[in-house]
């Protein structure tokens, strides 16, 4: 089974050099983005506690989060790009590689595992054409792993975007992922 | 009042707003402190009640709060946390009280800041529970604009701010000290002890942290009284507990029972409806992934810290994970391993390294192709990431279901080595 991470980086261009030039893409950030990270800082002791909201903000409005999107949250926060990378690909729900229109997490973890989440995975293979870590070529699902989804009492679960599905068979696969264009 | 914490909770009914929450005597605990009891009085009664922490370690709420520094010289501004990072596998019980009674878990969090006098109080939520989210949200604001939450609330002298944080992904968020550095905009890695975090937590600051679950039982001990909350339990351990059972049975789900009144074979067997047909059940973990397996011959253990303990294993969160015939240990345990090595934040040695070792050990096991010498250094490996060697509790408790599965389950993983292949397949 093989996972890739989405949360690592994904190019190896040196953001620590980059960060004079980071501090120039400032304006890389949109109004509205500055607006909401503003609204964050507002609530902290001191910018660079915000990362994680601004990073969230950033990739709710762009899918994921680029070498230069790091640069100009790192030059608007003065963090260094390398401070921002680390906390970044950190977390599993921050995507340092571009992730498709919709993501689909599906639970792989012990109740899942115990109630055939594989059967769900293989049918989503075939129905996809694609495995963990990769997105379709419509560029509509990015599918991933993701641990326990705290609804073990209705295994196999998979959440799409913000919707969660619970008992999921492979018969109703077809309709849940009809929903999303 | 056996359920006092789900006695409002309908599976498809909406969760009380603030009006239906308080029609049902929600706040009243929380007028009842403000008007006529002293910080101190809230912090005794607490600690008579014997109520123990829910979040899986099971300390005692009481005397956790007590090292919080008081009076006129302690450092301001103080926190109180929830922790509703909820990630261990195979437990959703927080995520019942979050979805079905958000109310009752602010009212918790609002007396255990007055408690504590604490000025800042945060929800860190995991990321998943949307629901929970969008509810947590409205009832905050609901609060605010009843005046139960902000500046002198009440008329009481007493402020306190609340705010709702969702976090991005990682378990490690669940560990009190990694939550507050992943709060302060960190990596989630824990800090050392001491100082605790009651003395230097958020920003430095005082800080408790609880679990959803103890905190939803202030309300009803405030209302009811240390002795009531005692008598509802059995054993040591007063209260009642959040229950869960997960896997192959006829009616998986989370129930809400007096500490300690049911065994393992009830909990089986009666709520979660026994096992489905054609399958036996051969193990399980009591409380989420990282407890010591019990087996067959524990089914008539009592669910209290106490008895799960004398059986070898822990309460942990009482949510259970079911491990039927048909589910080969091996591959079980794989899974277990593959988590927590995915999910180690990378602090120190033992951990880092050893996990990714022991879930490739597992798995060339699972596949036919694993050795004797695996066997031994599996062992060795429950030592070496055991109590002691590492900074946090995650390995250690990857280390539980492991050792004891080695221990019960051996015959089945010998049975890998030498068929070369799973038998379960
Ligand atoms: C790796 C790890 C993950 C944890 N995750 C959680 C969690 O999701 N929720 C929780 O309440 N406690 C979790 N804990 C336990 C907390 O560190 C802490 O003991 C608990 O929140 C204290 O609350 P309590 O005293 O009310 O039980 C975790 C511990 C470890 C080591
Ligand atoms: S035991 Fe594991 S999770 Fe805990 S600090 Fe060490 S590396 Fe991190
Ligand atoms: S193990 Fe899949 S939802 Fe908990």
């Amino acid at each position: 089974m093989i996972e890739q991470k989405l949360n690592k980086k994904q190019s190896n261009s040196d953001n620590t050099a980059s960060y004079a030039e980071g501090v120039l893409k400032e304006h890389y950030l949109t109004d509205k983005e500055r607006t909401a990270i503003d609204h964050e800082i507002a609530m902290v002791p001191h910018k660079s506690a915000a990362v994680i909201e601004a990073l969230k903000i950033v990739q709710n409005n762009r899918r994921w989060i680029s070498d230069e999107s790091v640069n100009a949250i790192a030059a608007y926060l003065q963090m260094s790009p390398a401070e921002v990378d680390s906390v970044a690909t950190f977390y599993n729900l921050i995507f340092r590689k571009p992730v498709g229109r919709h993501v689909i997490l599906l639970c792989d973890s012990i109740s899942c595992y115990v109630m055939k989440y594989g059967d769900i995975y293989t049918a989503l293979q075939e129905k996809l054409r694609i495995r963990f870590g990769e997105t379709t070529g419509d560029d509509c699902f990015t599918l991933l792993p993701n641990a326990c989804l705290g609804c073990c009492d209705h295994a196999p679960a998979l959440m799409i975007d913000n919707d969660l599905y619970k008992d999921v068979t492979v018969t109703c696969l077809d309709r849940i992922l009809k929903k999303y264009t | 009042m056996e359920h006092p914490l789900t006695q409002y909770i309908h599976p498809g009914c909406p969760a009380f707003d603030l009006h239906e929450y308080e029609m049902t005597g929600g706040y009243s605990a929380l007028q009842k402190v403000l008007t006529s009891m002293s910080y101190q009085e809230v912090q005794k009664l607490v600690q008579d009640s014997g109520l123990k922490g829910r979040g899986g370690a099971g300390f005692n709420t009481g005397m956790k709060w007590s090292f919080v520094p008081m009076g006129n010289d302690a450092p301001h501004p103080k926190y109180l946390i929830a922790n509703a990072d909820e990630m261990e596998p195979g437990t959703f019980k927080d995520r019942m009280l979050l979805e079905g009674n958000p109310h009752q878990l602010i009212e918790g969090m609002i007396l255990a800041a007055y408690a504590i006098q604490a000025d800042i109080s945060y929800i860190f939520l995991r990321w998943a529970y949307k629901k929970a989210a969008q509810l947590l949200r409205k009832s905050i604001h609901e609060a605010y604009a009843a005046g139960y939450l902000g500046k002198n609330i009440r008329g009481s002298g007493f402020s306190l701010e609340m705010h709702l944080h969702t976090g991005v992904g990682r378990y490690m968020c669940g560990e009190e000290t990694a939550l507050l550095n992943a709060l302060e905009g960190k990596r989630a890695t824990p800090r050392s002890k001491p100082p605790f975090p009651q003395i230097s937590g958020l920003y430095g600051k005082p800080t408790i942290v609880n679990n959803v679950e103890t905190l939803c039982n202030l309300p009803h001990i405030v209302n009811n009284g240390a002795e009531w909350f005692r008598g509802l339990g059995s054993g040591d351990d007063g209260g009642t507990k959040l229950y869960g059972v997960s896997g192959k049975v006829n009616n998986p789900g989370c129930w809400e029972l007096p500490i300690g009144s049911v065994t393992v074979r009830e909990l089986v067997e009666e709520y979660a409806g026994g096992m489905k047909n054609g399958y036996q059940l051969k193990g399980i973990l009591p409380g989420g992934a990282s407890t010591d397996f019990l087996t067959t011959e524990h089914l008539d253990v009592k669910m209290d810290f106490a008895s799960v303990q004398a059986a070898g294993s822990r309460l942990g969160t009482g949510t259970m994970v079911v491990m039927d015939d048909a589910t080969c240990p091996v591959g079980f345990v794989h899974n277990l391993q593959h988590f927590f090595a995915q999910e180690s934040c990378g602090w120190c040695t033992p951990c880092r390294e050893g996990l990714p070792w022991v879930e490739k050990m597992l798995l060339s096991l699972e596949h036919g192709t694993g050795t004797n010498e695996d066997m031994e250094l599996l062992q060795m490996h429950t030592q070496w990431l055991g109590p002691g060697n590492t900074f946090c509790a995650l390995a250690p408790g990857a280390m539980e279901p492991l050792q004891s599965a080695l221990k019960y389950f051996r015959e089945d993983f010998e049975r890998h080595i030498t068929m070369h292949k799973c038998p379960y397949d």
